[in-house]
C-alpha cells in the first residue's frame, strides 16, 4: 500500500474520464473527474469538530466527578492531551496509525510529519474526502482515548507522570491497536472483526488500560469511607450532554461521508443512549429507591460506549437492545463488582469504557445484520456465528494487549518521573501542587 | 460550658476530625474560611497561593463543649492538626453563655451533648 501508487492510479482514472468527457463544457468535466463529494467533506469535517468537543466535555464530566481541591487538575489533563497527542499525531501517530503495514502490526513512518497526506482523496480510507480530514477526524480519536484513561486515576497522579504516560501510551497502545483494527493490512480487520466507531480501539483500549492504572496506583487516601462526593453534579451532567452531543460525530462521522450509513449510526447512537440512561435510572430505583442525576448520565455515556462499535451495522431496535444490557451490566459492575474487588476506579473509566465497550464489541457480534449494512456481517441473532467469536477474540486480543503494555509502562514512568503524588500533595489538592492554582475562590 | 474555635490547615480536617472522633467529640461545624496570620499571607513552606489579597484558605471548626472535654479536644485539635510549619493555624477557647436545642428546648449542660 503505497500513497504514490494509489495517487497514481487516481490520476490515470482522472485522464480517462477527462477523454470520455470531452465533448462537455469544461467545467462538467472538472467536475466529474474530482472526486472529493463536498458533503461528505462537510459531514466529517463537523464531525471532527464534534469529536474534538467530546474531550473538553469529557473535563467537564470527570471534573464535576471529582472533589473541589482536583477540578483543575481534571481539566488540565484533557486539555494537555489536546496538545500532546495532535502534535505526535503530526510528527508520528497518524503514520504508525495508517500509514503502509509493516506485516499488520504497525504502520511504517513514510508518512511522518504528515508526508504525502494531502487534500487528494486516500481511496483506501475514505475515497470521497480529502485525505487531511480522514486524517484530522482520526487524530480527535487519538486524543480523547487517553483522556478517558484518566477517570481511573483522577486525583492522585502527578502531572509529569500523566504527561509522559499519555504520550508512551498514545505511541505504543493507541496506536498499534488503531492500526491492527482499521489500518489496511491490520491483522484484526483481516479478521474480519466489526469495530464501526472505536468500540476496541477507543473504549476498550483505554478502560484495559484504566483497570491497570487504576491497580497500579492504588487507592485514593481516605477511599472509599471518607470520599467527598462529586464537587459540582450539574457540571459532570453538562459534559455528558456535550458528550453525547458529540457522539454524533464520533459515530456518525465514522460513516466519512453523509448519507444513509451517517444516518443509521446518529439514529442507532441516540437510541441506545437514550435507551441506557433511562433503563440506568430505573435500575437506580429499584436499588437505592431513587432515580439519580449520577446514574442517569452514567447510564447515557454507557450506551453511548457500548452503540460506538455497532452503530453502522445493527436496526433501530437492536440499538435499543444494546441500550438495555449495557446499562444492566454496567450497573453491575459499577454497583458490584468495584466494591467486591475493592479497586478504586475513582469515575469508573474501567466499570463504564472498559466493561461497556467489551458487551458492546460482543452485542455486535449479537444484533449486526447485513440487512443494514452489506458491508457489515450477521450476527448470532440473524444466524451468523462467526461473527461472535471474531468480535470476542479482537475484543481480547485488545484488553489483553493494552493491560499489559500500560502496566509496562506505568512502571516505566512511575521509575522515570514518579507517578503518585505524595500524601500532603494528595490532601491539599492536584490544582494547587500541580498546577499553582485554584478553580474556585472563596471570596468574591 | 466553652466554645472553641480553632483555625486550621484545610488538608488537615481529615485528621482533626477523625482525632476528635477518638475522643467521642461528635458535635463540630466546619466551614471554609480565609485569612492571615503571622506569615501574613505571603507564604507558607509549601503553599505560595495568594489570592483575595494575600488571603489564605482556611478551615474553621467550631466545637461546644463541657469543662471536662475542653482540654481533650484542645489536644486533639493541636496534635492531629501539626504540620510544623507557619500557618497551621489557632485554637480559640471561648465562654459559652447558654446553649438551646432547638428541638427539646433543652438547656445548658444538657443540651450541649
Amino acid at each position: 500500500m503505497n500513497f504514490i501508487r494509489k495517487s497514481g492510479g487516481r490520476w490515470a482514472a482522472a485522464l480517462a474520464l477527462a477523454f470520455a468527457a470531452l465533448p462537455a463544457a469544461a467545467e462538467d468535466a472538472a467536475a466529474s473527474i474530482n472526486p472529493i463529494n463536498t458533503g461528505d467533506t462537510a459531514w466529517v469535517l463537523v464531525s471532527a469538530a464534534l469529536v474534538l468537543m467530546m474531550t473538553p466535555a469529557l473535563a467537564f464530566f470527570y471534573g464535576g466527578l471529582v472533589r473541589r481541591k482536583n477540578m483543575l487538575s481534571v481539566l488540565m489533563q484533557c486539555f494537555a492531551v489536546m496538545g500532546l497527542v495532535t502534535v505526535q499525531w503530526v510528527v508520528l501517530g497518524y503514520s504508525l496509525s495508517f500509514g503502509p503495514s509493516l506485516k499488520g502490526l504497525i504502520g511504517d513512518l513514510s508518512w511522518a510529519g504528515l508526508a504525502g497526506v494531502g487534500t487528494a482523496p486516500n481511496p483506501d480510507y475514505a475515497g470521497t474526502i480529502p485525505h487531511q480530514a480522514f486524517m484530522i477526524y482520526q487524530c480527535m480519536f487519538a486524543v480523547i482515548t487517553p483522556g478517558l484513561i484518566l477517570g481511573a486515576f483522577a486525583e492522585r497522579m502527578k502531572f509529569s507522570g500523566y504527561v509522559l504516560f499519555s504520550l508512551l501510551w498514545t505511541t505504543l497502545v493507541y496506536d498499534p491497536v488503531a492500526h491492527w483494527v482499521w489500518g489496511v493490512g491490520g491483522f484484526i480487520r483481516s479478521w474480519g472483526a466489526l469495530d464501526f466507531a472505536g468500540g476496541a480501539v477507543v473504549h476498550v483500549n483505554a478502560g484495559a488500560a484504566a483497570l491497570a492504572a487504576a491497580l497500579f496506583l492504588g487507592k485514593r487516601r481516605g477511599y472509599p469511607a471518607q470520599m467527598s462526593p462529586p464537587h459540582n453534579l450539574p457540571l459532570a451532567v453538562l459534559g455528558a450532554g456535550l458528550l453525547w452531543f458529540g457522539w454524533f460525530g464520533f459515530n456518525g462521522g465514522s460513516a466519512l461521508g453523509s448519507g444513509a450509513l451517517a444516518t443509521t449510526a446518529f439514529v442507532n447512537t441516540h437510541i441506545a443512549a437514550a435507551t441506557a440512561g433511562l433503563v440506568w435510572a430505573i435500575l437506580d430505583m429499584l436499588a437505592n429507591r431513587h432515580a439519580t442525576m449520577l446514574g442517569t448520565i452514567t447510564g447515557a455515556v454507557a450506551g453511548l460506549v457500548a452503540i460506538t462499535p455497532a452503530a453502522g451495522f445493527v436496526t433501530p431496535l437492536g440499538a435499543m437492545g444494546i441500550g438495555v444490557t449495557v446499562a444492566l451490566i454496567c450497573f453491575g459492575s459499577v454497583m458490584y463488582l468495584k466494591p467486591k474487588f475493592g479497586y478504586d476506579d475513582s469515575l469508573d473509566a474501567f466499570g463504564v469504557h472498559g466493561v461497556g465497550g467489551f458487551w458492546g464489541a460482543l452485542a455486535t457480534g449479537l444484533w449486526a445484520t447485513k440487512a443494514v449494512n452489506p458491508a457489515g456481517a450477521d450476527g448470532l441473532f440473524y444466524g451468523g456465528t462467526g461473527l461472535f467469536l471474531v468480535q470476542l477474540k479482537a475484543t481480547l486480543v485488545t484488553a489483553v494487549y493494552s493491560f499489559v503494555v500500560s502496566w509496562a509502562l506505568l512502571k516505566l514512568t512511575d521509575l522515570l518521573v514518579g507517578l503518585r503524588v505524595s500524601d500532603t500533595d494528595e490532601r491539599i489538592g492536584l490544582d494547587l501542587t500541580q498546577h499553582r492554582e485554584s478553580a474556585y475562590t472563596l471570596i468574591d | 460550658m466553652k466554645y472553641i474555635v480553632a483555625i486550621i490547615q484545610p488538608d488537615k480536617l481529615d485528621d482533626v476530625l477523625a482525632a476528635l472522633e477518638a475522643k467521642e467529640i461528635h458535635m463540630v461545624t466546619v466551614s471554609n474560611v480565609m485569612g492571615r496570620g503571622r506569615q501574613k499571607g505571603i507564604s507558607e513552606v509549601y503553599r505560595s497561593h495568594k489570592e483575595g489579597g494575600s488571603l489564605l484558605k482556611k478551615t474553621k471548626l467550631e466545637i461546644a463543649v463541657n469543662e471536662e472535654f475542653v482540654q481533650p479536644t484542645m489536644e486533639a485539635i493541636q496534635k492531629s492538626a501539626l504540620t510544623g510549619n507557619v500557618g497551621d493555624g489557632k485554637i480559640f477557647v471561648l465562654d459559652l453563655g447558654q446553649v438551646m436545642r432547638i428541638r427539646t428546648a433543652e438547656t445548658g449542660r444538657l443540651a450541649i451533648g
